[in-house]
């Protein structure tokens, strides 16, 4: 189902937490909600399913105006971070809790609670209580819980926070599954861009109660809107140089660096300060520019390396390449970016 | 061997400082089941005469059996008085933004501090004006109003200690705000639940001044009452009966105590285990 949010503003009390966001989640897609701790995404989540009220502005499931119903009458599926599964029930009472809220006859309710255990996989722990399950089970049983009852559309906060390393990939793509196979309409919130970027169709980024872009993962990572949004995204992250436009060309601050400006830029007047956002795979190489530095870290990652090379300024930039034995600790390099690939924003962080 | 050797002077320690509480409850017993000759401990015969109350009433006193009955109304209506208007009271000021909630906190407070006693006169009157005076509904109403500040604010805490995610779910799952009371949160308080209760049912078994003042005497009279009576009378004193009568009263107390033990040990263990 579309759910739509318009000019929808929260505060409590005195403290303005969203203001004037609008936002539309299409039909059977999955959306991030992308920010920084507190920029109100947790906020925006329980105005969808009812447990804040808005401040102003509507809430549409459809063509439906929400805005005023009660949680219960919503129908929306949540899992929370802490899944708050039931403690005193097993794990079929707490997946079966919403249906037998509704009144369905106890047969219906046996056949949809083995029906949902099947497809979460968790056929085998139905008679289990929540504390004898790990942290992934909980979570899928969480999940089966919230999507037991077929919801308008499912909200999922940090699901992944409270699960170690290698739990975290694989109820990744079991989430990813789940919501595909059941076509649900479902947002992610979320603070890990690489949980954003990996599961969800679009994404909507945040910051300070304020939606900065909506897009596709992809689109977000080649086209920022704001240095900020390219400062989420992208592990390790982009790498920001001060820069003066000059003659048509961008001169590094205190350096003898001249960089073009990229051709997906409007080439600011002469004078002009600005930002370049340069992502460490952008600096290699290949390239139509060079920078000058010495490497002043070098980190393993096994198939790569990531090199830390600071430039005559005291700035640090980022290049991420194949593991290379030329290259030593204090080494002074000469590397090559592709003036294509690099962001320019203003001062103020607008991409230009 | 060293785990012995650290442990006996404590055993040791111990056994000499409850020795003569043990000897005062053993010779407690004894005295109710014997007779011993005058100025001596020492009994020399063994009778069950003092126990003869539980099979005939005295004039002028009501049967025990009847005593024992309203003991017990007394003690179970009280608990479930202050169980059941404390465990709502309790989770509409931990979780529902009533207005003037920490005032109303603060009342309670006080009206715990404050000593019963210094209310009994205003107590008795309003209970003669309303006529429930020497009646033992009467009686149970004062006991569970004085218990519930202290059953309010005990089950406060243990509903605090409930994750309110877990009635957010709740709620999202189609649930009544009161459904999640009652299905998702009460179960996780249910320690509490159980403490108050034993302790309400302590309490009310033990009162004494209370029935003493507003139910002294007839239908309404409770085993405590009835026990201060057998002091209290001059003519036929008769010290091994109330000997007798006390360790009547004390058996539902030990009893509750014994079967209860593992459970009351373990309140304090977690508030949201399931
Ligand atoms: N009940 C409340 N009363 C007052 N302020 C609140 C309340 N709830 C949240 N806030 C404020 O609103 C802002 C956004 O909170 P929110 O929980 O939505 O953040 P978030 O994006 O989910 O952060 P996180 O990633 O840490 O969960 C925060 O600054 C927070 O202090
Ligand atoms: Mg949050």
């Amino acid at each position: 189902m579309r759910i739509l949010l318009e000019h929808f503003s929260k505060s409590f009390g005195a403290v303005k937490v969203i203001e004037d966001m609008t936002l539309e989640i299409k039909d059977g897609e999955m959306l991030a909600l992308l920010g920084p701790s507190g920029c109100g995404k947790s906020t925006t989540l329980f105005a969808i399913c009812g447990i804040h009220r808005v401040t102003s502005g509507r809430i549409l499931f459809g063509d439906r105006d929400v805005t005023n119903v009660p949680s219960q009458e919503r129908n929306v599926g949540v899992v929370f971070q802490s899944y708050a599964l039931y403690p005193h029930m097993t794990v079929a009472d707490n997946i079966a809790f919403p249906l037998r809220i509704r009144k369905m006859p106890e047969a219906e309710v046996k056949r949809q609670v083995e029906e949902i255990a099947g497809l979460v996989h968790i056929e085998g722990l139905l008679g289990r209580r929540p504390a004898e399950l790990s942290g992934g089970q909980q979570q899928r049983v969480a999940l089966a819980r919230a999507l037991v009852r077929r919801p308008n559309v499912l909200l999922l906060d940090e699901p992944l926070a409270n699960l170690d390393a290698k739990l975290r990939l694989e109820m990744r793509s079991e989430i990813r599954r789940i919501q595909l196979e059941t076509g649900i309409t479902a947002i992610l919130v979320t603070h890990d861009q690489v949980e954003a970027m990996s599961m969800c169709d679009r994404i909507a980024i945040m910051n300070a109660g304020e939606i900065i872009q909506i897009a596709t993962p992809q689109e977000m990572y080649r086209n920022p809107r704001t240095a900020f949004v390219a400062g989420f995204l992208g592990n390790p992250p982009i790498a920001f140089i001060e820069a003066e436009a000059r003659d048509g060309s961008l001169a590094v601050k205190n350096a003898d660096i001249r960089l073009p400006v990229p051709k997906n830029a409007t080439v600011p007047p002469d004078g002009t300060p600005v930002i370049i956002g340069i992502r460490p795979e952008s600096l290699g190489t290949e390239g139509d520019a060079t920078i000058r530095g010495r490497v002043s870290f070098i980190e393993t990652q096994g198939r790569e390396n990531l090199y830390d090379i600071t430039l005559e300024n005291g700035s640090v930039l980022r290049s991420i390449q194949r593991v290379r034995d030329d290259i030593a600790l204090d080494d002074v390099v000469e590397w090559k970016v592709r003036s294509d690939d690099i962001f320019l924003f203003a001062e103020n962080g607008e991409r230009l | 061997m060293i785990g012995h050797l650290r442990t006996w002077p404590i055993v040791l320690a111990l056994t000499i400082v409850s020795a003569p509480l043990v000897l005062m409850y053993v010779f407690l017993f004894v005295d109710t089941i014997s007779n011993a000759p005058a100025g001596s401990f020492i009994p020399n015969e063994f009778t069950l005469e003092h126990w003869s109350f539980l099979w005939e009433t005295r004039p002028g006193r009501p049967s025990i059996w009847r005593v024992t009955l309203n003991s017990f109304l007394f003690a179970t209506s009280t608990a479930a008085l202050v169980l059941v208007i404390s465990s709502m009271a309790g989770y509409v000021l931990s979780r529902l933004n009533v207005p003037g909630r920490t005032y109303f906190l603060a009342g309670v407070m006080v009206l715990h501090a404050f000593p019963a006693i210094t209310l009994i006169v205003a107590i008795f009157l309003v209970l003669q004006v309303v006529g429930l005076y020497n009646t033992l509904i009467g009686v149970i109403l004062v006991k569970a109003a004085i218990d519930m500040p202290l059953g309010i604010w005990l089950m406060k805490g243990f509903y605090d200690t409930v994750p309110w995610e877990i009635e957010m779910a709740g709620i999202q799952d189609g649930a009544s705000r009161f459904t999640v009371w009652r299905k998702l949160v009460l179960p996780q308080v249910k320690p509490g639940i159980f403490a108050l209760g034993l302790f309400a049912f302590l309490l009310g078994w033990g009162e004494f001044i209370l029935p003493q003042v507003l139910a002294p005497s007839g239908n309404a009279q409770v085993l405590s009452v009835y026990l201060a009576g057998l002091i209290a009378d001059d003519n036929n004193f008769d010290m091994n009966m109330f000997k007798s009568v006390g360790l009547f009263y004390m058996m539902p107390v030990l009893i509750l105590f014994f079967v209860f033990q593992n459970r009351l040990m373990n309140i304090y263990g977690g508030g949201s285990k399931g």
